[in-house]
């Protein structure tokens, strides 16, 4: 028997995740040790301080560019800047997830496991500080996500993908008000979570069996040369495909996103449009473009199909709904479309102008999240379309900046939605895929009227009866909106930075 | 005169209203007469403004004056650019005098509305700076900008102060533009990338070399977007709704301004960017504008309703503008930048002069009115002259642009300008039956009891028409002025083109002759 030698580390290059991790853990050791009291100030300062770290390790280590752990994880410029992007949508969900002043014992419910309906419940819907447990929970989440958009083989990857899945599953179920939508969400997100992830592992397997292994570079060499059946090629790409499709909302295997949107605490909605994307699309365009590149051909064309399919249903069926949160469901479902539009213009700017979309996206999905927390009734959030009307009139300073924020969702210029849009559109024509561009023009279309509808509910109605008031905002929901808009505004009248570093970082390392 | 010359008019110029609009919308709503004041002054001294700028121009200098590029978005080589050549030049004239008008014209409007009345103020302004921007603009990116941009303070404009149905028609409004708007993001991108030269001034695209088939695509792309906003038959179903609903003010804009920049969009970007293209789309173009004069013509005659019925009169004049525009000739090209700018005047003050009927009887509907001329004699006077003009009458202003327009076309496509000349004939139906249903015949009784009806013309309301009465009169005897800054830009968009003048018959058979 020989010795096991260990690969070599870098610790440096690990170090964002490792600092995310770490504190996770010391979030669950405190869970135990912490009074009840002092554990969502401490939970909260820990994680707020953790996320902070690791986005100036993410700083301190942007010009590396290796690979570690025996080829396991590629530390690039992809990478360095998705995981940025990542700690700074999580610090700014963070602040939405850690509110306390807007609802008595901030968003989530104290103890999950009590029944729904009964006088524990009652009691602990009133009063009752929500679980802490939350803020370890959304580390894990992270520091997986960081995990998955630096994998370099299969295996890695989905490890990180179960990694930052299952505190999600488990985040989604711990709404304070309207448990039982919240637990349904957390169950539907979770099995459909899981066939995706079993298609995923199933997808690997077949990889591995084409290319007798799991890292990237060795299926790249692979596919330039095939030495095995082409069906194990195409089909585990497939199957591989369809888990990371599934993660990022794309069509046909977005039906969960409406219902999970909907169901989740908003502030965890809010983390998984912004922060789940930018890990799906990370890992995807890595995939695509480290693994399967001498494939382009002919996964191209399938991919585009599912991207027009994306759009559309995303638009279309934004256009029928009545439900603010499943609005924006849909909404981020078609601007899923958009991004792998500009993924599959394969090219330079494809990659760097997808990681301008996630960025940009991110911040404004977060602050029209952020808004959606603060229009309430005694209920708690009021959600339907036909509450908000007349809402300018009540609080203009809100329905103003929401009135932002949908405009950029509808690409009107001078926000980013435009900039971002114009980018990807960009690069897909430069990258001969002038017609998903039109269908992306199509349903960008289609998809300005239900943005329209709401601004139109909230300026041109006159308020009804019911029309529910806007909480003032804690100081954290104040920064995390005044972040979110102030970056829409930022990457629309003044992109050349983002740009510049977008197109710095768009080498994969393989 | 270099210092003067390298002034940085047009950022000034664009910049300016966008300050007046921040600073209006800071008033608190109780002081609606400061807002209104402080308005009225800022459009006046950008009025005053452009004028320098005018004086500055240098008539028969370079085609394009008062360039300024500053950088914006270097990887994509955005840059803030600048410049005017004589039609953008006279488009930002009819701008800087029409909103001050419209201003004072609209000064109680707001009120009726239980709405903030500074931020109506102040959407106007909003609303010129973005006007102001998309005639001054020559990036194709920048363009676009303040192309998509001016649909929002309009739509709010529409939506919130409007009449019946306002919210229909602000959506209505706002979609249509959008998808138009979209079409011409893809084309605009479509230049970007097939150009290579990773730029978006106008210059540098104009120049690249853009094959056939894609400048056929990319024409397309954009000329749906103009023939949406300018609108062309059959995409003008948006502008009756808009126009009827808006408050009377914003509609002379809408009409006057807003929807110039579909022709003006055709003239700058779709003739020297995409020449053959141009050219090969020129019939079915010229088409639609003819079927557009003669539809929106016959509309107008059936409408009940003041403001639509001017909306259609204002279609069927685009119609004018379009077929001289794609009749590739010099007088006809002249003939449809001169039209834009009467036709601003002339439509101009028939909104405006609506919107003060409107405002006393409390009803745009035809049948409400009936003898309002015994009531309100000077103004219906006004009513027919404003009219008068909107039909052409010779001695006016729009007479000398409809007949540069029809002899353009004559010269090159007799049939086509035949056919456009019955819309003349219709004019005369629309406008003269308006005003004899309105204003002349027995009092209606039930007009009669309205006691605002028996306020004839304020001084304010005076002060509104007398500049535009005086500009149509002027321009209707001496359009020389403007038609010397007009004309070598209108040359030098059809040298773009690559079409000749034709001569006068006989000499150009014997010059062609091989």
């Amino acid at each position: 028997m020989g010795d096991l030698k260990l690969p070599a580390i870098d610790y440096g290059a690990l170090s964002p995740m490792l600092i995310l991790f770490g504190a996770a853990c010391l979030g669950v050791l405190l869970e135990a040790l912490a009074p009840k009291r002092l554990r969502h100030p401490i939970q909260l300062t820990l994680a707020l301080a953790a996320i902070v770290a690791a986005f100036v390790a993410v700083i301190v280590s942007r010009n590396e560019r290796t690979v570690t752990i025996g080829g396991a994880v590629a530390v690039d410029g992809p990478t360095l800047f998705l995981s940025g992007a990542i700690l700074l949508l999580g610090l700014v969900a963070m602040l939405l997830i850690g509110e306390r002043s807007i609802e008595h014992g901030g968003a989530f419910v104290s103890q999950a496991a009590i029944t729904v309906g009964s006088q524990k419940d009652l009691k602990q819907a009133g009063s009752e500080p929500g679980a802490t447990e939350v803020y370890p929970l959304t580390m894990f989440a992270l520091g997986g996500m960081l995990l998955f958009v630096a994998a370099n083989d299969l295996l890695t990857m989905f490890v990180a993908l179960e990694v930052f899945s299952l505190p999600l599953y488990l985040l989604c179920a711990l709404a304070r008000r309207r448990r039982l939508l919240s637990q349904e969400a957390a169950l539907k997100y979770f099995l459909l979570g899981s066939y995706a992830s079993a298609f995923f592992l199933f997808g690997v397997a077949l990889i591995y069996g084409f290319a007798g292994g799991v890292q990237f570079s060795q299926i790249h060499d692979a596919v330039a040369t095939p030495e095995r059946s082409q069906v194990l090629l195409y089909g585990g790409l497939a199957l591989v495909a369809i888990g990371l499709l599934f993660k990022g909302a794309l069509a046909p295997f977005h039906v969960w996103t409406p219902d999970v949107y909907q169901g989740a605490p908003t502030p965890v909605t809010a983390l998984m449009a912004a922060c789940t994307k930018v890990a799906a699309f990370g890992a995807l365009l890595r995939i695509l473009y480290v693994a399967f590149d001498g494939v382009r051909w002919d996964f191209q064309p399938v991919l585009g199909a599912i991207a027009v399919l994306t759009m559309l249903v995303g638009a279309v069926l934004a256009v029928t709904q009545t439900d603010m949160k499943r609005l924006l469901a849909y909404s981020s479902i078609a601007n899923a479309g958009y991004l792998l539009v500009g993924a599959l213009a394969l090219n330079k700017s494809g990659l760097s102008s997808t990681m301008f979309y996630l960025v940009a996206y991110g911040f404004s999905v977060l602050a029209a999240f952020g808004i959606l927390t603060l229009v309430r009734d005694a209920d708690g959030e009021a959600t339907h379309l036909s509450r908000w009307a007349g809402l300018g009139r009540k609080s203009p300073v809100f329905a103003g900046i929401f009135t932002f924020i949908l405009l950029a969702f509808a690409g009107i210029p001078l926000t980013s939605g435009f900039t971002s849009k114009f980018a990807v559109f960009g690069a897909a024509v430069e990258g001969g895929q002038t017609w998903l561009v039109i269908f992306g023009v199509i349903s960008s279309m289609l998809l300005a009227f239900p943005y329209l509808r709401v601004v139109v509910m909230m300026w041109l109605s006159e308020p009804g009866e019911s029309t529910p008031t806007v909480s003032l905002p804690g100081a954290m929901t104040s920064a995390a909106l005044a972040i979110g808009v102030l970056a829409t505004l930022a990457l629309g009248v003044a992109p050349a930075a983002l740009i510049d570093l977008t197109n710095d970082a768009a080498q994969f390392v393989r | 005169m270099a210092g003067v010359k390298n002034f940085p008019f047009l950022s000034i110029l664009t910049l300016l209203p966008l300050v007046g609009a921040a600073v209006v919308a800071f008033i608190p709503k109780t002081k609606a007469q400061l807002a209104k004041t402080v308005a009225l002054v800022w459009s006046l001294v950008v009025l005053v403004f452009s004028i320098l700028m005018w004086i500055a121009f240098e008539v028969g200098g370079t085609r394009f004056q008062f360039r300024e590029s500053y950088p914006w978005i270097p990887n994509w080589g955005v840059r803030f650019t600048f410049e005017v050549d004589g039609i953008a030049l006279v488009l930002l004239m009819l701008i800087a005098v029409l909103v001050p008008l419209v201003i004072l014209a609209s000064w109680n409007d707001a009120e009726q509305t239980k709405r903030s009345v500074p931020t109506y103020f102040a959407l106007l302004l909003a609303l010129e700076c973005t006007m102001i921007g998309v005639f001054a603009a020559s990036d194709i990116f920048l363009f676009y900008v303040f192309f998509e941009v001016m649909l929002v303070p309009m739509y709010f404009i529409i939506g919130s102060y409007g009449g019946q149905r306002r919210q229909y028609a602000a959506v209505k409004f706002f979609l249509y533009s959008l998808v138009g708007g979209l079409f011409m993001l893809a084309a605009v991108i479509g230049v970007w990338v097939v150009a290579g030269e990773n730029s978006f001034d106008w210059q540098t695209l104009v120049n690249a070399d853009i094959g056939t088939e894609a400048g056929r695509w990319l024409f397309l792309g954009f000329f749906i977007a103009f023939a949406i906003k300018a609108p062309f038959f059959p995409f003008h179903t948006w502008l009756p709704d808009a126009g009827g609903a808006a408050p009377a003010g914003a509609a002379a804009l809408l009409v006057g301004v807003l929807d110039k920049v579909g022709t003006f969009g055709i003239l700058r970007y779709c003739l020297p960017m995409f020449p053959e293209a141009s050219r090969w789309f020129a019939p079915v173009a010229i088409a639609l504008a003819v079927i557009g004069i003669l539809y929106a013509a016959l509309l107008a005659v059936g409408q009940n309703d003041l403001k639509r019925l001017v909306s259609y009169t204002s279609i069927a004049h685009f119609g004018f503008i379009g077929i001289g525009i794609f009749a590739f000739t010099t007088q006809g090209g002249t003939g449809s930048v001169l039209y834009m700018v009467n036709h601003g005047l002339a439509t101009g003050l028939l909104f405006l002069v609506v919107g003060m009927f409107v405002a006393r009887r409390g009803s745009a509907l035809v049948s409400d009115f009936g003898g309002a001329g015994k009531l309100v004699p000077v103004l219906a006077g006004v009513f027919f002259f404003a009219g008068l003009a909107s039909l052409a009458l010779p001695g006016t202003a729009p007479f000398v642009s409809e007949f540069l327009v029809l002899i353009g076309t004559f010269t090159v496509h007799p049939a086509w300008a035949v056919v456009a000349t019955a819309g003349i004939i219709l004019a005369a139906a629309y406008v003269l039956w308006m005003v004899q249903r309105t204003t002349q015949g027995t009092l209606n009784p039930a007009l009669a009891e309205v006691p605002a009806m028996r306020q004839d013309i304020t001084l304010r309301e005076k002060v509104v028409v007398a500049p535009l009465i005086a500009l149509l009169i002027i321009f209707g005897f001496y359009p020389k002025p403007v038609t010397d800054v007009i004309n070598p830009a209108v040359e030098a968009t059809m040298n773009d083109v690559g079409t000749q003048d034709p001569g006068p018959t006989a000499v150009a058979n014997g010059r062609t002759a091989p």
